[in-house]
């Protein structure tokens, strides 16, 4: 029945399904034009006024929305239906990557494929989720302990993959987003509650035997950032001091003497909100969560009415996974969390995850624009 | 429970999604406050704090050297400027190899071991964006190198400030004296934060005296810095205030006359304008050019200097202390004039010899193998004839406490109060003094030997040209000033706090016995006098350097030069109206008529000789003849 769904599909274009010929969502596709927007304008400041990120970024924006475009065109069965072929290809190129990746800074991320990098552990990101969601919506809900060890393993896997790298911020992302699939598909109550014991049983073990002495030094700066001021104390120091002398309406576009001054690290990269705190206060940085909690409500409102029990669990998760980087990021920047490297999604300049985003939007516009079987369930 | 076994209950597991949903929404949002809340905390709670911090990474002070004030000589000739000097730094954080890049460095301009080491130690100090410097005094030669191979110098820069130079060299070396880098000592006594633009600072003379003048005020430049230290933007700035620029009232040809003059010899002179107390001329020989010292003088130099048996770095002129011998004697009688020990009749013989009761020993005259003076001699005789023995004569009657008392009016015995630091008081005997120096009671026998400026007796050069200018204006007290004018205001004349009010008639006996002195046939200082188209007024002095025993005769060529006698003359002129005042000494110069009073001669001709030529000094026209 699936394979016959994706011939049809595919003969027809939609035809019969849709009656628009191409998948569009002018709602979502219109939040995100405003938070891309919102993006650059802020990273034209934080480059020291430089095009050249700026118009490499937004490249990538266009990419990244004309493959999101091609994702939406695609069912949301046929996702459903090579969840896991799309796991297992994850699966292989992070192994592959652990063997024949380029190393830079110490960590082995990238893939070298000829004609373009590529991180695996960027579409491990997509895969995890998908494959939780195809595996837990062909099992009764809530999941019973087998399948929640079966899902627990499907994300374990790549995480520990990606702490290989390393790359633990990325990890825990990614075993976050699995793990936002089994919540959102009725984990008992006391498997939540023994989830969120757990990992606070596993700290001192993550302590002990996972961390590495660089990554234990981050949470030590994250308790006290005096201590090695001009050394790991440095980037927490100054970005809170952005932050903090931003005030309520900041100092103006292109005059955080902070990020101008290049006191402030990675000033577009993972440090980009404390430029927009900065130069636009407490009010810049309340007006971008507004468009991120927009953008992730009405994400949620489209898991809330998908077609499918895949298709609710994976847009919900996407949704949650995008809010876990801003609130990641946003924390980690303004000294709640450690400094792990993760961008501010669509506004931190880098190609990969911009690519990675749209395409889990792109995921996300394929289940909205689904015609809709009111009343009825699958 | 019904449903557990079943496939699915779509109904159900909607519920329990739209559930989850819910509660991930308020877990979201529960997040999201979390956030805001943190922000808010930074950016209004915080936010003053943070903006000090902020204000504080970018905002640095940065000090601007005010000029040091410029010191003209009376007649606008500079003697100490200003020239620019080159140093070479380095900023290590700007390098890539530190050692690499000074071997490279050496190879263009060879850098000393003593510059490395200095080097070595600052950087260790110095915060990493911050220029060090590695060579000082670049020439022009070495700019140009640097110059032309900048493009693979990197972390190098070429700085310029303005460094102190003395342009007449050794001519005013004791006066102005000059300005070195600050020393350890030094740090501790100052203000650094008015030093905070400047290295050097006024070492000895002029230049340590009138220092807080000189300095002027520190500018300071609020500028904006980017995280390497960069400078991007001024954003405030209070100028520096130049340092107040000096006039002298020393004549630079003036003082080429006096150097010219005493060339060869150790000794030293001062010349003071008797109208106002300014000192012409002020001279210490040998000298030392101190444009060696500003930039920091090699130890082979200093050893040369220091090791000079001339020892050309000792002021004769403010700290060399000399007993006067016979120039003090107008003083003297002038003194027993005024306070009636004798009158202008009263005479002595003088066998050559003065016996004091009670003692064996005779005090000898200077010529008593020619058997003294004779018969009748009076005060202008013992003065124009230097006669000892009428000054044992009267220098008994008048005792030590008038001597001592009055002479202190003129300047000897105590600081004389010119603006220079380090000057010595000389010694004025008294009994308390030798109670205290020396734990014993004062002897008749100690005021003879005084009497004739020798025993106890100690002057300095400068003591005596103020005692010469006093007994010139007739006892206006005014102190020697070296300075005539501070950025252009003038330096009123300074009065000492003493009275010296004596008789017209005892005055012009002693100015009229002084002329005698150079232009009478017997006078000792004769042998100037041809030629001279004003009055000369004088006194010549000889001062024992070793005591000769009472059977011996002095013989200079049996002795080593070094302990010939010292030659002394003290002068001024026109006697009819006095303009200048002069004390002056060559060491081992054996006669004050033969050796020193030419050298005075030249001096107070040249300064007669262009003072009546420059329109811009006032010509005193009234030059009533006192008839004497």
């Amino acid at each position: 029945m699936y394979k016959d769904d994706f011939v049809r599909q595919l003969n027809t274009k939609g035809g019969d399904r849709h009656q628009n010929v191409l998948q569009l969502d002018f709602t979502l596709i219109f939040i995100l034009f405003a938070l891309c927007m919102t993006g650059l304008f802020v990273l034209y400041s934080a480059s020291e006024q430089s095009l050249y990120y700026v118009k490499r970024q937004a490249t990538f924006m266009l990419i990244g929305f004309a493959g999101m475009l091609i994702v939406a065109q695609f069912p949301v069965r046929f996702w459903e239906r090579w969840a896991s072929l799309f796991y297992g290809s994850a699966l292989i190129a992070l192994v592959a990557v652990l063997f024949f990746g380029i190393e830079a800074k110490g960590a082995t991320r990238w893939l070298n494929l000829g004609f373009s990098r590529f991180q695996p552990s960027e579409m491990a990101k997509i895969a995890v989720p998908m494959m939780v969601s195809a595996y837990l919506s062909r099992r009764i809900i809530p999941p019973k302990l087998k399948h929640v060890a079966g899902a627990l393993l499907i994300v374990a896997i790549p995480a520990f993959l990606i702490i290989q790298q390393p790359d633990l911020g990325t990890s825990i992302l990614v075993f976050a987003s699995g793990f936002f699939v089994l919540f959102l598909a009725g984990l008992r109550k006391r498997y939540v509650a023994g989830a969120f014991i757990g990992s606070l049983a596993a700290a001192p073990l993550l302590w002990i035997y996972v961390m590495r002495d660089y990554q234990k030094q981050r949470v030590l700066t994250l308790l006290s950032p005096e201590d090695d001021k001009f050394g790991a104390g440095w980037n927490i120091i100054q970005s809170t001091t952005a932050i903090g002398s931003g005030g309520l309406s900041g100092k103006g576009w292109t005059e955080g003497t902070q990020s101008q001054l290049n006191f402030l690290p990675e000033s577009h990269t993972d440090f980009i909100i404390a430029v927009l705190a900065e130069e636009f206060g407490l009010l810049g940085v309340i007006g971008l969560c507004g468009i991120y909690l927009l953008l992730i409500g009405y994400c949620m409102m489209i898991a809330k009415n998908a077609q499918s029990q895949f298709a609710q669990l994976l847009a919900a998760s996407t949704s949650l996974t995008f809010f876990i980087y801003m609130f990641v990021n946003m924390s980690m920047v303004s000294g709640l969390l450690p400094v792990v490297g993760v961008p501010l999604p669509l506004v931190s300049y880098g190609g990969s995850a911009i690519v990675t985003l749209f395409f889990g939007f792109g995921i996300l516009m394929a289940i909205s624009s689904e015609p809709k079987r009111i009343g009825t369930w699958r | 429970m019904k449903y557990d076994n079943a496939i699915s209950d779509p109904r159900k597991d909607q519920n329990i999604f739209n559930m989850r949903v819910l509660a991930s929404t308020f877990i979201l949002l529960g997040l999201t406050s979390v956030i805001l809340f943190r922000y808010y905390d930074l950016q209004i709670n915080r936010h003053l704090d943070y903006v000090t911090n902020s204000n504080k990474n970018r905002i640095h002070i940065r000090t601007v050297a005010p000029t040091r004030g410029l010191i003209f000589d009376r007649k606008g000739q500079l003697v100490a400027d200003n020239k620019p000097s080159f140093t070479l730094n380095i900023i290590p954080e700007s390098t890539e190899d530190l050692d690499a890049l000074i071997a490279q460095l050496n190879g263009f301009l060879s850098i000393s071991k003593k510059d490395l080491a200095r080097f070595s130690k600052r950087v260790k100090r110095s915060n990493r964006f911050d220029p060090v410097p590695l060579k000082y005094n670049l020439t022009e030669q070495e700019r140009a190198i640097l110059a032309v191979n900048r493009h693979i110098l990197a972390g190098t820069e070429v700085s310029a400030q303005l460094l102190r130079h003395y342009p007449q060299r050794e001519l005013l070396t004791h006066t102005l004296g000059y300005v070195g880098r600050i020393n350890d000592r030094e740090i501790r006594k100052i203000n650094p934060e008015q030093y905070r633009g400047t290295d050097f600072i006024g070492k000895i003379g002029l230049e340590k005296h009138y220092e807080h003048m000189l300095l002027g005020e520190v500018g300071k430049e609020q500028v904006e810095t980017d995280a390497r230290g960069r400078v991007m933007r001024v954003i405030g700035k209070k100028d520096p205030v130049a340092g107040k620029d000096l006039t002298l009232h020393i004549d630079s040809e003036l003082q080429r006359v006096a150097i010219d003059a005493l060339k060869g010899e150790r000794g030293a002179l001062v010349a003071i304008d008797v109208k106002t107390g300014g000192v012409l001329s002020m001279v210490s020989t040998p000298s030392y050019d101190p444009n060696l010292f500003t930039s920091g003088i090699s130890q082979k130099q200093y050893d040369k200097l220091i090791q000079s048996p001339d020892r050309p770095l000792f002021n004769r002129a403010l700290r060399g202390q000399y007993p006067p011998g016979s120039t003090v004697k107008p003083l003297f009688g002038l003194i027993g004039l005024q306070y009636d020990i004798f009158d202008m009749d009263y005479t002595i013989s003088d066998p050559g010899y003065f016996f004091m009761e009670g003692i064996k020993r005779p005090w000898r005259d200077h010529n008593s193998d020619q058997g003294g003076h004779g018969n009748g001699v009076d005060l202008a005789e013992a003065i124009i004839e230097s006669c000892d023995v009428f000054f044992y004569t009267i220098g008994v009657k008048m005792g030590i406490d008038l001597l001592s008392e009055q002479s202190a009016k003129f300047g000897l015995g105590g600081i004389t109060g010119i603006d220079l630091p380090g000057e010595k008081y000389g010694i004025m005997p008294s009994k308390d003094w030798k109670k205290n120096k020396r734990r014993q009671g004062w002897f008749d026998g100690d005021t003879i030997n005084m009497s004739i400026g020798q025993g106890f007796m100690l002057t300095t050069p400068l003591q005596l040209a103020v005692m010469s200018a006093r007994i010139a204006s007739r006892g206006v007290p005014l102190i020697p000033q070296l300075v005539k004018s501070i950025n252009g205001k003038e330096v009123k004349p300074q009065l000492a706090d003493t009275i010296i009010d004596y008789d017209d008639q005892y005055w012009d006996y002693v100015h009229q016995s002084m002329v005698d002195v150079v232009h009478s046939k017997k006078g000792t200082a004769r042998g100037i006098s041809k030629g001279l188209s004003y009055k000369l007024a004088g006194k010549t002095g000889t001062a024992q350097v070793i005591s000769i025993n009472e059977k011996e005769k002095y013989d200079s060529s049996k002795i080593a030069k070094n302990k010939w006698d010292h030659a002394l003359f003290v002068a001024f002129a026109p006697a009819d109206n006095p303009q200048i005042a002069l004390g002056l000494i060559v060491e081992n110069g054996e006669h004050g008529s033969r050796t020193a009073a030419p050298i005075a001669r030249k001096v107070i001709d040249s300064y007669l000789s262009s003072y009546n030529t420059t329109p811009e000094l006032p010509v005193t026209s009234v030059t009533t003849s006192e008839g004497i």
